[in-house]
């Protein structure tokens, strides 16, 4: 029995349970989701909610509750696809809970049946959870405490409407919403250095450029891209004063000469690796400069100042920013791309990336402890974290969230200093601004309907045949209102032409939103469902980038807008 | 207890259930059409007999739109069983169901779950069914991983189509997605931009050559690939490799793993292993849920005309998602192909430009390359000869002595080639372009 060979570490159940989605976000990203816990407020049919959870529950994300004091009713049966025949007349928050609960055995579900007033006035209610998603209609006493809440403990509220065709979202996150793992697409990763290189890197194109053109057909088709770019950038520079390509035209100029350099008289007619350097031109002879974004994040204020409980992710900015400002450049990612190279050609080449980036890492790190004295910071960062930081550094993204307008039952919405972006806006002809300002208006509608005979049931706009014209007058009304507020706030007017189109949208959409009369149609819960669950994996696994800050569908022209309010 | 409970105002009757549909289906709104809208009318909903194919992420998703949308006819054709990995997305099925076929679980849970609808399921292949199954649908959604499988539906929809019969013309409306990505679209066949005519929307991922593997690996994915395809063919050639048996994976993952170390190439995983040798494409369920949402937000339309839907002649009939970086769709019009191997003109032969050295060999590897063919098992004939046929193992040993002779030796700058593929039933006409 000696020779068996030694046993392979095979999935576990959970490994392969998950496998599909660990491909996206990794075993740290799928720690983060069991570590959550939701809280879903509803009161209408709230089906855009169930279907976000849906979307949660099968991810595995840890814990789940319903807040809903609504019976189950013949009317939810048909839209709601986590209740039955048999629920009618129990607790939808119940039902809905233990049937999203099945299709998870690893998630906790719990449910919350105390009527919103009475829940929300105690002041624990909203502890527990670590990110709330509130659907319309809801009070806008309600939704403006969420919003509180949501701002002292920095948690993620989202708001959500689903009415008719056509569905809404916004996020407000907290007021720094840092991303290091933002997942950048690969082809816009790659950072080869070939403006600054380093003594090693010449040393090794040097050493594998020797003797190009006495080379034999089999070595000259094997040398890296990398190695050929690096030689004639030297050769460029030697008959410009020492300069590398500067503009476009040197750069196509430049590409001529790498492309004269292949030899055309083998069987292929051609080198793949030649043409490797051909199509690396114009893509990596640029100078290794930081984008805004990220130089933004040196100078942010909370990177500026250390303190003793600064978010780890300020300290390694900070520690990112001072290797900026000491070398011009970030630390080296480390990676290389795939290409035509003999196999220890290119792990050499790989090596002389890798221990490249490990040297600027070193650097960084001996910063961040050092600030992490300087702090008296009790708890040390971990090398996995700079080391991922330095990895994406070009790639880093921080959000700015901010609270989104609650319509008030009495008063304007204010719009503060997205006033000017937002009225500009209005009279883009495509932009589904205009389809938001509807929402918010039938926010107004149902902040100053109230009042019916069912014990506080919000009334919305259409519920009934009689009322859809009077009530698509009023929302149409409402909307103008706040559209003209919101060019009053920004001080822009618009011209009659502008002013009329304007009108005619609003008309549109707030007779669209009227005639559903406050129905959610399956699809569009499931469209928007899918949306708000995937930012809400985004948020709590804090990879990718996500919504900034609100997000609209239009189901009847099949189409997605995303803004900032 | 009652006073803490709260109750929308409902009618009773029959159709108090669809209480929130009916909204929508009773009223118009300011984008309806007048004249195809008739207010208070369901039927048109009801009795559409409707197929979906693919009973997996995208199906699962579909089935329980169409229920909740009124739909009470739904055929849906998978030939899959079920699997432990699809539980993080496919919804309607539970670990006991492991094993179980996907079409006839899906179909049993939706009906259960949705009262009144009625599902029937088909546990096989859509080349099984002919022309006079397809006839019966008022259209077909589609959610399916397997580009061939969309080409066959769709070049057969196409041939389907009789101008004197308009029952004849069977919208398609068609889902995919990968990881945080996905599209939506709607196909009138003959009317509107096909499925080929899209073709090259959709590349095949390049292929790593044969001689990297074999003799300068680079990436863990390379050593993997050689386990694959050369290191299985050496020793257990006898054996088929089955990619869902785990001692199979664990052989090719320990052969990649020893190459790796080899070549000193770090990386070799066993999830790599299975995700290279399975070809696995991310999913999850909120693509999912947006794609197949979006699909029966269209096939709900085009029944009740209870709003414009894509696809119409002249307007956007393609919407591209992406959710990886924010939220970002495109909604446009894909233009129909003249040259549409499946939709255009029977006489017109598409241009294909042909290295002047190239072999028939290389002719045969670009057809399975090219993103507009993607032809995997091509035969080629021209007017005069056939120059490669595959789909008769006599007729294969016969022309296979062509496949090392070049082109410009086989065929005429400009003359046509008719290529056929098993997969299709449909014929692709090409004529040779020479490059130099
Ligand atoms: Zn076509």
């Amino acid at each position: 029995m000696a020779d068996l060979p030694p046993p392979v570490q095979g999935p576990t159940a959970k490994e392969k349970k998950y496998d599909r989605q660990l491909r996206l976000w990794g075993a740290h990203g799928q720690i983060a989701l069991e570590n959550a816990h939701i809280l879903l407020v509803i009161s209408g049919p709230g089906v855009v909610g169930v279907e976000t959870l849906k979307n949660l529950v099968l991810p595995g994300i840890g814990n789940f509750t319903i807040q809903d004091s609504t019976v189950v009713s013949e009317a939810d049966l048909g839209v709601n696809f986590f209740l039955e025949e048999e629920h009618l007349g129990g607790y939808r928050a119940e039902h809905t809970c233990n049937l999203l609960k099945e299709l998870n055995p690893d998630v906790n579900g719990n449910f919350i049946t105390e009527p919103i007033d009475t829940w929300l006035s105690n002041p624990d209610a909203l502890a527990p959870y670590t990110l709330i998603l509130a659907t319309a209609p809801i009070k806008s006493e309600y939704l403006s405490k969420l919003s509180v809440h949501a701002n002292t403990a920095l948690i993620p509220l989202f708001y959500v409407h689903s009415i008719g065709f056509y569905s809404h979202f916004s996020v407000h996150l907290p007021p720094a919403f840092p991303v290091v793992d933002s997942h950048p697409s690969p082809e816009s990763i790659t950072d080869l250095r070939l403006l600054k290189p380093w003594p090693e890197l010449i040393e090794y194109a040097t050493q594998k450029t020797m003797n190009l053109e006495g080379m034999s057909a089999d070595d000259h088709g094997h040398v890296p891209f990398v190695a050929i770019l690096l030689y004639h950038l030297e050769q460029w520079k030697k008959e410009h004063n020492g300069q590398v390509p500067q503009n476009y035209k040197d750069k196509t100029a430049f590409r001529d000469i790498v492309s004269k350099a292949a030899r055309a008289n083998n069987p292929e007619g051609g080198e793949e690796n030649f043409d490797e350097a051909v199509a690396a031109v114009l893509k990596s002879l640029n100078p290794p400069e930081p984008s805004s974004t990220v130089k933004d994040i040196f100078k942010a204020p909370e990177s500026l100042l250390i303190r003793q409980d600064s978010p780890s992710f300020w300290v390694i900015a900070n520690a990112i920013g001072l290797f900026y400002t000491k070398y011009g450049v970030l630390p080296v990612p480390g990676s290389v791309p795939d290409m035509k190279a003999r196999s220890a050609d290119y792990i050499e080449l790989q090596n002389v990336y890798k221990s490249k980036a490990r040297k600027d890492l070193a650097e960084v790190l001996d910063s961040v402890r050092f600030l992490e004295r300087n702090a008296n910071r009790s708890t040390t960062i971990k090398e996995k974290d700079v080391e991922t930081f330095c990895k994406n550094a070009a790639h880093i993204k921080l959000v700015r969230g901010r609270p989104f307008p609650v319509v008030p039952t009495e008063g304007e919405v204010k719009w503060g200093d997205r006033a000017k972006a937002m009225a500009q806006k209005l009279t883009f002809p495509d932009d589904l601004v205009p389809l938001y300002i509807a929402f918010l208006a039938w926010d107004k509608f149902v902040a100053t309907h109230d009042q019916d005979a069912l014990l506080g049931a919000p009334k919305v706009p259409g519920a009934s045949e009689s009322d859809i014209e009077s009530d698509t007058e009023k929302v149409k009304g409402m909307a103008l209102h706040i559209a003209t507020q919101l060019t009053k706030e920004a001080s822009i007017s618009l011209d009659d032409e502008d002013s009329s189109a304007l009108g005619q949208q609003l008309e549109e959409f707030s007779g669209e939103l009227v005639r559903a009369g406050g129905a959610e149609l399956h699809n569009i819960s499931a469209v928007t469902g899918g949306t708000v669950s995937q930012e809400i994996i985004k948020v709590i696994t804090e990879q990718y980038v996500p919504v900034d800050n609100t997000c609209i569908f239009d189901g009847v022209k099949s189409k997605m807008a995303v803004f900032r309010v | 207890m009652t006073e803490t409970l709260t109750q929308s105002a409902v009618p009773a009757g029959p159709r108090a259930r669809w209480t929130y549909l009916d909204k929508i289906l009773s009223r118009p709104g300011p984008f309806t059409d007048p004249d195809a809208f008739v207010p208070g009318t369901i039927e048109s909903v009801e009795r559409a007999k409707i197929l979906v194919i693919g009973a997996g992420g995208l199906g699962c998703e579909i089935l329980k739109n169409l229920a909740l949308s009124g739909f009470k006819d739904i055929h849906v054709i998978d030939m899959d069983t079920i699997d432990v990995s699809n539980l993080n997305r496919q919804f309607l099925f539970r670990a006991a169901d492991v094993g179980s076929y996907k079409a006839e679980v899906a179909a049993r849970f939706v009906e259960k779950r949705v009262k009144g609808v009625k599902i029937t399921p088909y546990c096989g292949k859509i080349q099984d069914k002919d022309e006079e199954y397809y006839m019966q649908f008022a259209m077909i959604v589609c959610g399916l991983d397997s580009i061939e499988a969309r080409r066959w539906i769709n070049a057969t929809l196409v041939g389907m189509v009789d101008g004197e019969n308009p029952d004849s013309l069977k919208p398609l409306i068609d889902g995919g997605t990968e990881g945080f990505k996905g599209q939506a679209r709607v196909i009138l066949p003959t009317m509107t931009s096909c499925i080929e005519c899209q073709l090259d929307m959709h590349a095949p991922r390049a292929a790593v050559p044969l001689c990297t593997l074999a003799t300068i690996p680079r990436q863990p994915q390379h050593c993997i690939e050689w386990a694959h395809i050369i290191a299985w063919e050496e020793h257990r050639k006898d054996i088929t490799l089955d990619t869902d048996d785990p001692e199979h994976i664990t052989w090719l993952y320990t052969q990649a793993l020893a190459r790796a170390q080899e070549f000193n190439i770090p990386g070799v995983t066993y999830a790599m292993t299975q995700g290279v040798v399975k070809n696995i494409i991310p999913a999850i369920a909120s693509t999912n849920a947006i794609v197949a949402a979006a699909c029966c937000n269209e096939a709900f339309k085009l029944s009740s005309n209870a709003n414009p839907f894509l696809g119409y002649p002249g307007t956007p009939n393609y919407m591209m998602y992406t959710g990886d970086e924010s939220v970002y769709t495109y909604t446009f019009e894909h233009q129909k192909k003249d040259d549409c191997p499946v939709c255009g003109a029977d006489t017109v032969a598409r241009p294909i430009e042909i290295p002047a050295n190239a072999t028939l060999r290389d002719f045969v590897d670009l057809l399975a390359e090219r993103p507009e063919a993607q032809l995997k098992k091509p035969s080629i004939r021209t007017g005069e000869k056939s120059l490669y046929i595959q789909s008769l193992a006599d007729l294969e040993r016969q022309t296979r002595g062509n496949l090392d002779k070049e082109m410009s030796d086989l065929v005429e700058e400009g003359e046509e080639m008719v290529v056929t593929d098993k997969a299709f039933p449909t014929q692709f006409k090409y004529k040779a372009v020479f490059s130099k």
